[in-house]
């Protein structure tokens, strides 16, 4: 296919795609029903309360009742109550049901909200997460007793290392930017391991902010790369910032313009000439799910937002999770400990690499406590004795002091990696968002990832040919995942700016898109619409940008858009004044 | 078979031609041809949810070890409080599970009001000023603090009392390899921080200070005294406080924490194996232009309604990118909110009454244990609130073996916190034969009973 078969002759065809999306259903993604009901604030809690009052209940323990003050030594007490709200349970409750209210989600309607992949987030993932089996165990379970967990966190370590091409994960870290440091911090433990010091990390001028962020808290600085007038790194102006002190780059891939690095190869072997290392954020892993690997474009260190390709609700701010993958080069540093299967346990053996046990052979590194296995309870070292010994571990294992399900030999463990870079978690990483992907996976299989990436794409490519007559297409041509639009000529006509735009949108019913970014595109809108909105809802989403446009243009079109949205719960927020007199607290009103 | 995807085969092929394309491989033609991964994902076909759904069953009821089968005695940060049906239902509703960073405020009053008053509750904990829209869990909230901490002073060198949680303490060595902080343990004397009063030939004088309140032993440290040791040697006060406990002690901010950090797990979120988890972060207005991560406040609308927006945004890694005073961006919103819901069904009365619970099983559990065989106590005099370390005769871990034959997760090994060798905070021989015991506002005086009955029996050899 060749660039502009992608909509060039299709441009005509438009009428088609409008007929075929508007006559056949309803939008299934447009929230414009919505009922806010009105237009007061809500009161906060504080000011709902009423000394007296109050919702608690607990449990009848018997418990002598002796007084604070037989307990804690009068200089370390409270003498005053910590004050909250006092309010009474059916109060708290319309409380929060009413500001769930004023809150727009995915659940509601599109939300088309570019590099964050606000796709639909199947509700079995919530059944899961809320099994007593999973919710319930406490983190520090000995592994014996919390075999189900390990099992699942093996099982998921293994499809996410399938999917992205590599040898081993830690599933630690809590979102993408944690993933970023543990990969930066692994980075610098590769160049340290080989005895070099290297200053700069390359990142390119597309990147997402928490990038160069991570850089500077990995310890390094930042060399800026441009792009060139296709949106992909500039290879010229790469080959000229790679030298020796390069540590390593940080690419998305597609990037954040949603377009394929299509020099991919090139920029692998570029960045490894110089000793450097490849760093995936994986921010936008949903384009190309059973596509292509990370690890196959030479990628060493990758990272996943789970709350964004494998779905896992954004929870109006996170949770997410931010596993890292890593090639077979970088296991050993390893943040731990990490769950594995036990050599002749009585799971399932794996291929995998990186999940032998190894011995520890920098104990300083390590972090303390870590140096067991405590599947059975004994050293690490006492383990690979055994392993190195080929002692067969039936009769290494103490027999029958440890409960677990058929009777057997704990399957799972926990091992800390020989050169591990430490912990990077107060756990095991945010289990219960893990526990979601791995269900997200297992219902969507091989099959149904790779339609997943098939939808997105499409999705977005429709969108970006549907809305070329509409907006500027800074980089016109076949996009993946997310297109990037932008309303620097609507601005210049007509005085209405991409912030306008998304506020507008508002009153259509929509979510906006992401608006400023990427940084390198002036009056940006970045529109991923997802694989799970259907042609209908994007048919819709269209036409509202459509009528934005069009009524940008008529009389008083910048007045009107300036005033957006009129429709919602608060109207445009004053945020100059909230910076300015700053109230981050009930206490701090003035 | 049904997937989440809407689009029927028909609407497929009309969106593919309205593109000028015949099959969807042609989306991807700007991928590289080398690249393409031949034969698809080696993984499992799809399944329907019903099946997948009994496979995380049968996961789920292998672990043998949860707190509905197991009675849990184990803390060390993660503890088995209430989430009263009102918290789970609140917290479970969709509106505030499925949307994300309040980037458009107008749609995004619910979750924004909510965290304002998340960062009220905290902050009144706290006993400071201001509080974020949190962070990762504990570890990750004291990374930050000490980053700032390090940042206001001016002095890298950050001496961490040994009595902070022993998880977070390896979190902050992994962090500062990158950071170049130079963290210096400092250990504990019988259960508190022995601070040393100079700094010691050849040392560095601190720019941070970090303590426990309590420590993770459970034993109450002298926060007046680190306060003056920082202000002798110009450095910050960085407080890891359990936020529970603050219900019956005087709060962190008032014995002159420059920053308070904590888990804020207690307040609505279940055990969940770890996480996620919810980073608590307060401090003092001083330092508000160092905050990590989200902050909200109030302002007013158009028309002068009160309205709440993300603020102060130019510390942010979005604007500010390599200067940014932190690299975080997805949070635990869902949990800030959870702990307001929680927080707000506890009320004043509440939050105290539960502090006190903790603080009284404790106490039971302590006096029952008195004159045990095989149990004594692991330290010595200093107060404690919530969470008891003792000694048993045999290995602890052996103990919590033997326990979970007896129905209880009897607490967690203090080997496996600090290692087989011990650290700052317990000698080696202290370490193997350690247990750290919690017990929360849930367990009754019979479940203590039974365990006590048990754990004398476990405990010997
Ligand atoms: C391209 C890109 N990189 C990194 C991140 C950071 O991920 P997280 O928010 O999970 O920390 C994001 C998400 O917001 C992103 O869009």
């Amino acid at each position: 296919m060749s660039e502009g078969a992608m909509g060039d002759q299709a441009m005509g065809d438009q009428a088609m795609g409008e007929e075929a999306f508007t006559t056949a259903a309803a939008p299934g993604g447009r929230a414009a029903s919505a009922p806010l009901l009105g237009h007061e604030a809500e009161p906060t809690l504080f000011e709902l309360s009423r000394p007296g009052r109050a919702s608690w209940q607990l449990r009848t323990t018997g418990v002598p009742e002796w007084p604070a003050e037989e307990l804690v030594p009068a200089e370390h007490r409270r003498t005053e109550p910590v004050a909250l709200a006092e309010v009474s349970e059916r109060d708290l409750v319309a409380h929060f049901t009413r500001l769930s209210h004023r809150q727009y989600s995915v659940d509601l309607g599109a939300y088309p909200l570019g590099s964050c992949t606000m796709k639909y987030n199947p509700k079995v993932c919530d059944t899961v997460a809320a099994l007593p089996g999973l919710a319930l165990t406490h983190p520090a379970t000995p592994a014996s007793l919390a075999q189900g967990w390990l099992a699942l966190l093996v099982e998921l370590e293994e499809a996410l290392c399938e999917i992205t091409g590599m040898a081993a994960a830690t599933l630690q870290p809590a979102a993408g930017a944690a993933g970023e440091l543990t990969g930066l911090l692994l980075m610098r433990a590769y160049h340290a391991a080989r005895g070099e010091d290297r200053r700069r990390v390359i990142i390119p001028d597309s990147a997402h902010g928490t990038n160069p962020a991570s850089v500077t808290l990995g310890g390094y600085e930042v060399t800026t790369v441009p792009s060139d007038e296709r949106g992909c790194v500039d290879m010229a102006a790469l080959r000229e910032v790679l030298g020796p002190d390069v540590a390593g780059i940080m690419l998305t891939n597609p990037n954040t313009l949603g377009l394929f690095e299509e020099d991919i190869q090139a920029i692998a072997a570029a960045v490894h000439e110089v000793g450097g290392l490849l760093y995936y954020d994986g921010a936008n892993l949903n384009a190309i799910l059973g596509v292509v690997r990370p690890g196959d474009m030479g990628f060493d260190i990758v990272h996943m937002n789970l709350h964004k390709t494998f779905a896992t609700p954004h929870g109006g701010g996170g949770p997410g999770a931010g596993p890292v993958a890593v090639a077979e080069h970088l296991v050993e540093l390893l943040p731990g400990p990490r769950p594995v299967r036990l050599p002749d346990g009585g799971g399932r053996q794996s291929s995998r690499q990186g999940d032998e046990p190894r011995p520890l052979v920098d104990g300083d590194r390590r972090g303390p406590g870590e140096g067991h296995y405590s599947g059975d309870h004994r050293s690490l070292d006492e383990v690979d004795m055994r392993v190195d010994a080929g002692v067969g571990p039936s009769q290494a294992l103490p027999a029958g002091t440890v409960p677990h399900p058929a009777g057997t030999r704990p399957a799972y463990g926990w091992v800390v990696p020989a050169r591990s870079i430490g912990r990077v978690h107060s756990w095991h990483g945010n289990a219960l968002v893990l526990a979601r992907a791995l269900t997200y996976i297992e219902v969507h299989g091989a099959d149904g990832l790779r339609r997943v990436a098939e939808r997105a794409v499409l999705n977005a490519n429709w969108l970006r040919v549907r809305l070329r007559p509409t907006f500027d297409v800074p980089f016109d041509r076949p996009c993946m995942h997310e297109v990037v639009l932008a309303a620097a000529t609507l601005r210049r006509r007509d005085g209405v700016r991409a912030l306008d735009v998304a506020k507008r949108l508002l009153e259509e019913g929509f979510h906006a898109p992401t608006v400023y970014f990427p940084l390198i595109v002036d009056e940006a809108l970045m529109i991923e619409p997802t694989e799970t909105e259907s042609p209908q809802t994007l048919e819709a989403l269209a036409q509202a940008f459509e009528r934005i446009v069009a009524d940008a243009s008529a009389p008083g079109g910048a007045e009107r858009a300036a005033a957006a949205p009129r429709t919602t719960p608060v109207r445009r927020v004053d945020e100059a004044r909230a910076a300015r007199t700053l109230v981050p607290t009930f206490d701090a009103r003035p | 078979m049904a997937d989440y995807l809407p689009h029927t085969d028909e609407e497929v092929a009309s969106m593919l031609a309205f593109l000028g394309l015949s099959s969807t491989d042609e989306l991807f033609a700007t991928v590289p041809e080398a690249l393409r991964l031949a034969g698809g994902l080696d993984l499992p076909s799809g399944r329907p949810e019903p099946d997948v759904l009994a496979h995380l069953e049968d996961l789920a009821a292998a672990n043998e070890g949860r707190a509905d089968r197991l009675v849990c005695f184990a803390g060390a940060g993660a503890y088995d409080h209430e989430v009263p049906p009102a918290v789970r239902a609140l917290a479970g509703r969709s509106e505030f599970v499925t949307a994300y960073t309040p980037y458009q405020p107008e749609v995004a009053q619910g979750v924004l009001q909510a965290v304002f008053e998340f960062q009220t509750m905290v902050a009144r904990l706290a006993g400071l000023p201001v509080a974020n829209a949190s962070l990762y869990d504990g570890a990750s909230a004291l990374v930050e603090a000490v980053n700032l901490g390090a940042a206001a002073s001016g002095n890298p060198t950050v001496w961490v009392s040994a009595g902070v949680h022993p998880h977070w303490r390896a979190v902050l060595r992994t962090f500062a390899a990158g950071t170049g902080h130079r963290l210096v343990e400092v250990p504990l004397a019988d259960g508190r921080t022995a601070w040393p009063d100079a700094v010691g030939a050849g040392g560095r004088a601190p720019g941070v200070l970090v303590a426990g309140y309590p420590n993770y032993l459970g034993c109450l440290e002298d926060l007046a005294a680190v306060r003056r040791l920082a202000d002798a040697h110009g450095a910050l006060v960085v407080v890891a406080a359990d936020p529970v406990a603050a219900g019956l002690l005087r709060s962190a901010g008032d014995w002159g924490a420059d920053v308070v950090v904590g888990e804020g797990q207690a307040f609505g979120t279940a055990l969940s194996f770890g996480g996620p988890y919810l980073g608590l972060f307060a401090c003092t207005l001083e330092q508000v232009r160092r905050l990590p991560g989200r902050l909200v406040g109030e302002t007013v609308d158009l028309e002068g309604r009160r309205a709440y927006v993300t603020t102060l945004r130019a510390r942010e890694q979005d604007i500010r990118r390599e200067k940014a005073t932190s690299n975080v961006c997805t949070n635990q919103t869902l949990m800030a909110v959870a702990a307001a819901i929680q927080l707000g069904w506890l009320g004043t009365s509440g939050l105290a009454e539960v502090a006190l619970r903790c603080a009284r099983g404790t106490h039971y559990l302590r006096e029952s244990l008195q004159g045990s065989a095989g149990v004594r106590p692991l330290t010595g005099s200093t107060a404690v609130v919530r969470e008891l370390a003792v000694r048993t005769e045999v290995p602890a871990r052996t103990v919590v073996e033997r326990m979970a034959g007896e129905g209880f997760l009897a607490g967690v090994a203090l080997s496996d916190l600090v290692g087989d060798g011990g650290d700052g905070s317990v000698p080696a021989a202290d370490a193997e034969h350690g247990l750290l015991v919690a017990v929360t506002e849930r367990r009754t005086r019979d479940e203590i009973d039974r365990y006590v009955a048990a754990l004398e029996k476990a405990a010997r050899r």
